[in-house]
């Protein structure tokens, strides 16, 4: 069983001694990145209520720093950082394929569906 | 005559057998394979979240309108509670890992010490859930559903340091109760073959005829304007709309009725969050397992905690999934 682990993150902008202190150092940056976003839903900040590629640019952040947050919980906590490179692909292109292939397909017919809602002559306020 | 290939002119290279081109044992790709499968299938759903919110993306609920209690406190206080659910979960994930670390260093005592807070952590996770569930079915102010399946909010402008704000009313505080012979069926007392849910609190009528008394209460619809915020409507409007349109009055959420708004929304919170919160406790569960075979000294007999790794991954995921979770009903 390997145990040697890679103690750097951010590409090495901040490095470690020990894997526990890496482990408390994401800890640090996984509770950092969770304020901002409570702060940021419970403010939310007028400049960032314009609409960017169809969806206001608060949930962009949101689901940004989500994914961010999701790479240092895969990347650290489950040790992806330390797995070869095989592994690591298979895992993580499968589902990033898969999801991105999914959520656009039911977005784009969600959105469909709200068109002829609301184009359609459908009665819903009664 | 040896019809079998015994040499293929692979061998040496890496996947040409007799060693582990992964450098992972079978155990651990194999949880990592379930991994994968099990965030498809939460993908899915919250994918079919964000179909039905699509759908119905001028009328949705706003979540921080909906999750605003805390336990113990009385106020309105949105996102703090999820926030520290999801604080308590990360902590958590962070035990674990340090628990497989120390398993890696065979430390046997501090494996034991960081399973145990683990353990503790899933479970203030699952109770926290329960918690916001029942908040969440009890509802709290009420609201009216229309023959359209609309719901109707009520409140009233108050002036609060200055500012001119619409607050929430419930509607037990301003229905005018009536007399009324409709009592609820019970099989003793009529049909015994026949039988019907509970009945709301009050009536139609009696919520109009409050509304007429109090002219300071105007109702609030599900449609939201282009400052984000739900509609209010004028006075005038209020009680041509409650008249007309008004079914039943709901509190609360279930399956069917959802004070908030859309009932879709109360259906996707209770099935994804219910599923992940029964993640979370198969993850105690396995936990626990494993707690116990740290104590009993299984794996140090067996000089080896891969174990706890491989349970440590699923808890992780476990963790994943809420990240997103909270991202999609909370936040966005």
């Amino acid at each position: 069983m390997a145990h040697e682990h890679k103690l750097e993150i951010f590409r090495g902008l901040w490095k470690f001694k020990s894997n526990t202190q890496k482990i408390w150092g994401v800890l640090a940056f996984l509770t950092f990145v969770t304020a901002v976003e409570v702060i940021l839903g419970i403010y939310k900040p007028e400049m960032f209520m314009g609409k960017v590629l169809g969806m206001k640019a608060l949930n962009w952040i949101f689901i940004i720093l989500t994914i961010v947050k999701a790479y240092y919980i895969t990347w650290d906590f489950m040790h992806m950082r330390d797995e070869v490179k095989a592994l690591r692909r298979m895992v993580i292109w499968t589902g990033v394929f898969l999801i991105c292939y999914l959520v656009f397909i039911l977005l784009q017919e969600g959105g469909y569906i709200e068109g002829v809602y609301s184009n359609g002559f459908v009665k819903k306020d009664f | 005559m040896n019809t079998t290939v015994a040499t293929t002119g692979t061998e040496g290279k890496t996947w040409g057998g007799g060693n582990d081109p992964l450098k992972a044992s079978y155990g651990k790709m194999m949880m990592w394979f379930f991994i994968v499968s099990d965030a498809l299938t939460f993908s899915a759903f919250l994918a079919a979240y964000g179909f039905s919110r699509f759908k119905f993306i001028d009328s949705w609920p706003i979540a921080d309108e909906v999750f605003t209690h805390v336990p113990f406190f009385h106020g309105n206080y949105p996102m703090i509670y999820v926030a520290f659910m999801t604080f308590i979960l990360i902590m958590s994930s962070v035990t674990m890992v340090l628990a497989v670390d120390a398993g890696h260093h065979l430390n046997k005592k501090k494996v034991t010490w960081y399973m145990f807070l683990t353990v503790i952590g899933g479970i203030i996770f699952v109770g926290s859930q329960a918690w916001e569930w029942n908040t969440f079915i009890k509802g709290e102010y009420g609201a009216v559903q229309t023959n359209g399946g609309n719901i109707l909010q009520f409140g009233e402008y108050k002036t609060v340091e200055g500012e001119q704000k619409f607050e929430r009313v419930a509607i037990a505080d301003f229905a005018k109760v009536a007399h009324s012979e409709r009592t609820q069926h019970e099989s003793k007392s009529g049909l015994w073959f026949v039988s019907e849910g509970t009945l709301p609190e009050y009536s139609i009528d009696e919520v109009y005829k409050g509304l007429v008394a109090n002219e300071n209460i105007l109702i609030r619809n599900q449609i939201i304007n282009e400052h984000g915020h739900k509609t209010i409507l004028s006075r005038e409007e209020s009680l041509k709309q409650l008249k007309s349109d008004g079914k039943a009055v709901v509190h609360g959420a279930n399956l069917k009725v959802n004070e908030y708004g859309s009932p879709l929304f109360a259906d996707f919170f209770f099935f994804i969050t219910g599923f992940h919160g029964f993640h979370v406790l198969s993850g105690v569960v396995l936990n626990v397992i494993v707690f116990f075979n740290v104590i009993i000294g299984t794996y140090e007999r067996r000089k080896s905690y891969e174990m706890v790794e491989k349970v440590g991954l699923y808890w992780h995921f476990v963790d994943l999934v809420w990240v997103f979770v909270f991202t999609f009903f909370y936040l966005v």
